[in-house]
């Protein structure tokens, strides 16, 4: 066993993991994040994507020791401490970027990495951009439309107080 | 389209009506912010966890299974085998017996004495945490002496086969057949086709897809008393609540299915699992609660897949272009078992394949067909998309054939909108439709004609990058589906619907649906619905689905059935709702009842504005119940179960421009319009996306999609590096738009969204790289149009369009080399 320490949605762990556990498995076996989700074994689907200090990992490629002295930020740390939804979260919901929701903690997360990257994408950026996460349901149309608006948002600044949620704070 | 609606939310006379606004979905609250129940974020207290071991083979019989070395890992508390569960675990239940002859060969969950596909449960490991169960599997020794496998369905059916099942007859699960001559529906089909003017014939192939919904199966069971709760991922908590019992000999009263938070199902969790049964065994002989949740390469092998259907498709037609026969033979393989539905997913295609065309004559015959391949069942759209494309291939065929232009073939044959309703050649009343204005429509967005002047042009100046533009005008049949139709094809249960309005005391409305929706925003439509029948706010109403304790009668979602027999469930529980609160209001405000009028959620007295009774108000009177009409039960709740009168047929006009490289054989989608004719819409926001869903899914049938075995009966897509799923950058920006033409069979006007764009999409997508194919001779490219597919097409098309202009089949890759032969030259009768 090996001790991490890791800072998950602004609270900090410390934890005896075994050296083989991943931290995708670490968040919900282990610390109850079930927000964050499985949804294949070969890192294609993006379903578990996290972001580890401020970057988007896909949470099943990363170890939970990878992961010591880190800040780990999942989809239930994207609003503000008030509630407030995260501009990427309000524009999936605005436009209807989700429907059955279990690839969107991922896709959330990711565009939240392309939009710190890319704060004003194209069309084809975005598609790019989000290549690592699939959907099933959505056809990606109005996903492509929240990441666009949620950047606009974001650069408006319209919603400041939630934006450093996704920050690195560790 | 615009897809958020900026419509005032009042107007002068109240509020704006709820049905057609872009209402933003409630369900998305608790998903964006990560606040989820799926079935495998449970934990319960004392919970074990299961691991399956899965068969390697494809077909071989198991002479021996040995576990007691899993039983002395750390952790474990638990192992079984077949034989363990074979006096109990009875066999994965098929509603659908198509035929009275059909064969069923029975369906273990979890193998006895035989595998008879890769990934087959075989033995399961119980432990104190998933990783101890799965670590164990290694431990389990299994020796199998392998079986012949049996992969091809035309080699499965000749005489001498291997046979999948040793103790049947054959590899022949049913034959069923339809001829509307002998169904008094249309001509006797012999007739027609020894008096064609012209006879084409081609075999089209439908691969097997798989669902690959994104949430992997996941199913908890806690015991309790003589029965169990289960939690799963399931479209059909209510189906499985039955046939659970059923299966398991447990009174149906003792056990309650819940569906929590379920990520999507596209058919593939409309079924009864072998999962599900293994963990209520494993739970209910432990007296602990247990979990099990697939990986997703379990998910590949082992969840049922869908389509998989060779098609020999017969059209006969008069040199001026109306066509007269349609002769439709498939074989569906049916995979090792038949599941649920298995059966019933290509006999659901007999009455879609003549489509919105007028023949006289039709014939449908389906060999359901065993192999050593994991099962098939309903897959989005079952029966209906395979339908739809060997139709609208065969009019393209047809068309060029023929001389005739592609679009002006269907003008000529399609049911004109002053034709409605009409009664089909497979004896199908349609309703309302209008073919017309869709296409009309379609072309204006698409651009047609400077699309064709630029086809044009790059096929005369050689460019390499040829244009191909594809056609697909289709319907479908959607609501599935009015009891009795269901009762003449065998099917086992009823199509009905149920829905119950409850008025709580301050005037909040809880409504409760069979539907079991799994992403497709069932709680904001039906409070639409709702909030417009009781005139009360949107906000106000909660909707109450997927568990049989909470909802306890229901046919679940599938068959684009939830709107169009559940929505109409709950509009007859509101207005129930409304006669008993008329009779109330009538009591209390001392009118008669016919002098009170029912608007924006008051009764109003006529002619006395000011004397009103609210549907708020009346709910607490009711509470309070202190002052009732004389014999009024103090309750203004209803239940309302529906059963329609028929299915209803959405259609639309989905048009595919589509840029392949002929050196690389990659193609591009350049342009995708589609105008749907869904009737009356409640939320264009939720249609649209479902519209572009189903896009999605269609046009990975046409380019990405497939699930290949190899020789030896593997699955060498067997996870997504190799099951091409697409990503946002394969997919193109869809422009969307609507006809609307009401469904005169229910009260909302509805037709049912689910399934569309998945059903009109593949045909458009292949019919446009047809199309550009064409100068090299080139009359069909199996799906999906995979670059390699495209290239070996033009290679050999090339090759061979010196020696044959009639043109060639260019199936590429060894796995479909078997089915060739029956190449398009039936149709040089002209």
């Amino acid at each position: 066993m090996t001790r991490v320490n890791v800072t998950v949605d602004g609270t900090a762990y410390t934890d005896e993991v075994e050296p083989r556990l991943l931290l995708v498995h670490y968040l919900r076996e282990q610390l109850g994040k079930v927000g964050t989700v499985v949804g294949c074994d070969t890192s294609n689907c993006g379903a578990c994507t996290v972001l580890m200090d401020g970057l988007s990992v896909k949470s099943c490629s990363v170890l939970a020791v990878q992961a010591d002295g880190t800040s780990v930020t999942t989809v239930e740390g994207l609003s503000g401490p008030d509630g407030a939804l995260h501009p990427v979260q309000q524009a999936f919901h605005d436009k209807h970027a989700l429907q059955c929701g279990f690839c969107t903690p991922g896709m959330m997360l990711a565009a939240c990495d392309l939009l710190r990257d890319n704060p004003d994408p194209s069309e084809d950026e975005v598609r790019e951009g989000i290549e690592g996460n699939l959907c099933r349901c959505t056809g990606y149309q109005n996903i492509v439309a929240a990441v666009q608006a949620a950047g606009q948002a974001m650069r408006a600044g319209t919603d400041g107080s939630a934006a450093p949620a996704v920050q690195a704070s560790a | 389209m615009t897809a958020v609606d900026d419509r005032p939310d009042t107007a002068a006379d109240g509020p704006a009506p709820e049905i057609g606004k872009a209402r933003k979905r409630k369900e998305d609250a608790h998903l964006i912010t990560g606040r989820t129940t799926w079935t495998d974020n449970m934990v319960l207290p004392g919970m074990v966890h299961i691991a399956i071991l899965r068969s390697p083979m494809a077909h071989a019989r198991i002479t021996a299974v040995d576990v007691s070395a899993a039983l002395e890992r750390p952790g474990v508390l638990a192992a079984y085998t077949g034989r363990d569960f074979a006096e109990i675990q009875g066999n994965i239940p098929c509603a659908w017996p198509v035929t009275p002859d059909m064969v069923n060969p029975g369906h273990p969950s979890l193998a006895v004495d035989q595998v008879n596909h890769v990934g087959e449960a075989v033995a399961v490991v119980v432990a104190r945490d998933k990783t101890a169960a799965q670590d164990a599997l290694e431990a389990i020794d299994v020796d199998y002496e392998q079986l012949p496998v049996v992969l091809d369905m035309e080699r499965a059916l000749a005489p001498d086969a291997d046979l999948v099942h040793g103790h049947t007859e054959s590899n022949r699960s049913f034959t069923w057949i339809f001829e509307s001559g002998g169904a008094g529906t249309g001509e006797p089909i012999q007739e027609v086709l020894d008096q064609a003017e012209v006879t084409l014939s081609r075999r089209f192939l439908q691969q097997r897809l798989i669902p690959a919904f994104m949430e992997p199966r996941s199913t908890v069971v806690q015991p309790d008393g003589e029965g169990f709760v289960m939690w799963s991922a399931t479209q059909v908590p209510h189906i499985l609540r039955t046939m659970l019992a059923l299966t398991l000999n447990v009174p149906e009263h003792k056990v309650r299915v819940i569906a929590p938070d379920v990520g999507g199902g596209f058919g593939g969790k409309l079924q009864v699992t072998p999962e599900e049964v293994i963990t209520a065994l494993v739970a209910r002989k432990l007296g602990k609660p247990a979990k099990y949740t697939e990986s997703r390469s379990e998910s590949l092998m082992s969840a049922h897949h869908g389509r998989d259907q060779i098609q020999d498709i017969t059209i006969t037609a008069r040199r001026d272009g109306t066509v007269t026969g349609l002769d439709v033979h498939l074989y569906a393989d049916m995979g090792a078992y038949l599941r649920l539905v298995s059966p019933g997913v290509p006999v659901l295609g007999a009455f879609m394949f003549n489509s919105i065309y007028k023949f006289a004559a039709y014939r449908f015959v389906c060999e359901g067909v065993f192999t050593t391949k994991t099962p098939t069942d309903a897959y989005r759209g079952a029966g209906r998309p395979e339908a739809t494309f060997a139709i609208e291939r065969i009019m393209d065929e047809l068309a060029v054939e023929l001389g005739i232009d592609r679009m002006e073939l269907r003008r000529k044959n399609w049911i004109k909108h002053e034709e409605f309703p009409f009664t089909t050649v497979c004896g199908l009343t349609y309703d309302s439709g209008n073919y017309e204005a869709a296409t009309d429509r379609a072309l204006e967005l698409f651009g047609w004609d400077d699309l064709v002047a630029e086809q044009a042009e790059r096929r005369s100046r050689k460019d390499p990058v040829q244009l191909g533009l594809g056609i697909s005008t289709f319907t479908e049949m959607c609501g599935l589906a009015p009891s009795r139709v269901l009762g003449s094809l065998s099917y086992a249960a009823g199509g009905w619907e149920n829905a119950t309005i409850r008025m709580l005391a301050t005037g909040k409305v809880e409504v409760v649906t069979g539907t079991s929706p799994h992403g497709q925003g069932h709680e904001t439509a039906w409070s639409q619905i709702v909030a417009d029948q009781l005139g009360v706010p949107f906000e106000d109403v909660e909707v109450i689905h997927g568990d049989t304790q909470s909802s306890p009668r229901g046919l679940d979602s599938y068959g684009s059935r939830s709107l169009v027999v559940g929505g109409i469930a709950v509009v007859n529980a509101a207005q129930k709702v409304v006669a008993k609160a008329r009779r109330l209001a009538a009591h209390l405000l001392e009118a008669s009842e016919d002098d009170l009028d029912f608007a924006n959620g008051s009764f109003t007295v006529k002619g006395a504005p000011g004397n009103s009774k609210s549907m708020a108000e009346l709910a607490f009177a009711v509470f309070s119940a202190h002052d009732l009409p004389e014999g009024m039960e103090p309750s203004l709740d209803a239940d309302a179960t529906f059963d329609p009168e028929n299915f209803s047929f959405p259609h639309g006009t989905h048009l595919c421009a589509i840029e392949v490289d002929t050196e690389t054989g990659f193609s591009t989608i350049r342009r995708y319009v589609c105008v749907d004719d869904i009737g009356e819409v409640i939320n264009p926001l939720i249609v649209e996306g479902q519209v572009h869903g189903g896009l999605a899914q269609g046009i990975a049938q046409a380019l990405y999609e497939e699930a290949v075995y190899d020789d030896e009966g593997n699955l060498t897509t067997g996870s997504f590096v190799d099951y091409l799923l697409p990503s946002a950058a394969d997919l193109p920006n869809f422009v969307t738009d609507r006809t609307v033409s009401r469904s005169t069979t229910n009260p909302l006007g509805v037709k049912g969204v689910g399934e569309a764009g998945t059903i009109a999409s593949t045909p458009a997508v292949v019919n446009a790289v047809v199309d550009a194919l064409r100068p090299w001779g080139i009359t069909d490219v199996q799906m999906p149009c995979t670059p390699e597919r495209v290239w070996r097409a033009i290679t050999q098309g090339a090759e061979k369009s010196e020696r044959d202009p009639g043109g060639t089949v260019a199936w590429g890759g060894a796995s479909t080399s078997s089915s060739d032969g029956s190449s398009a030259s039936e149709g040089d009768q002209l």
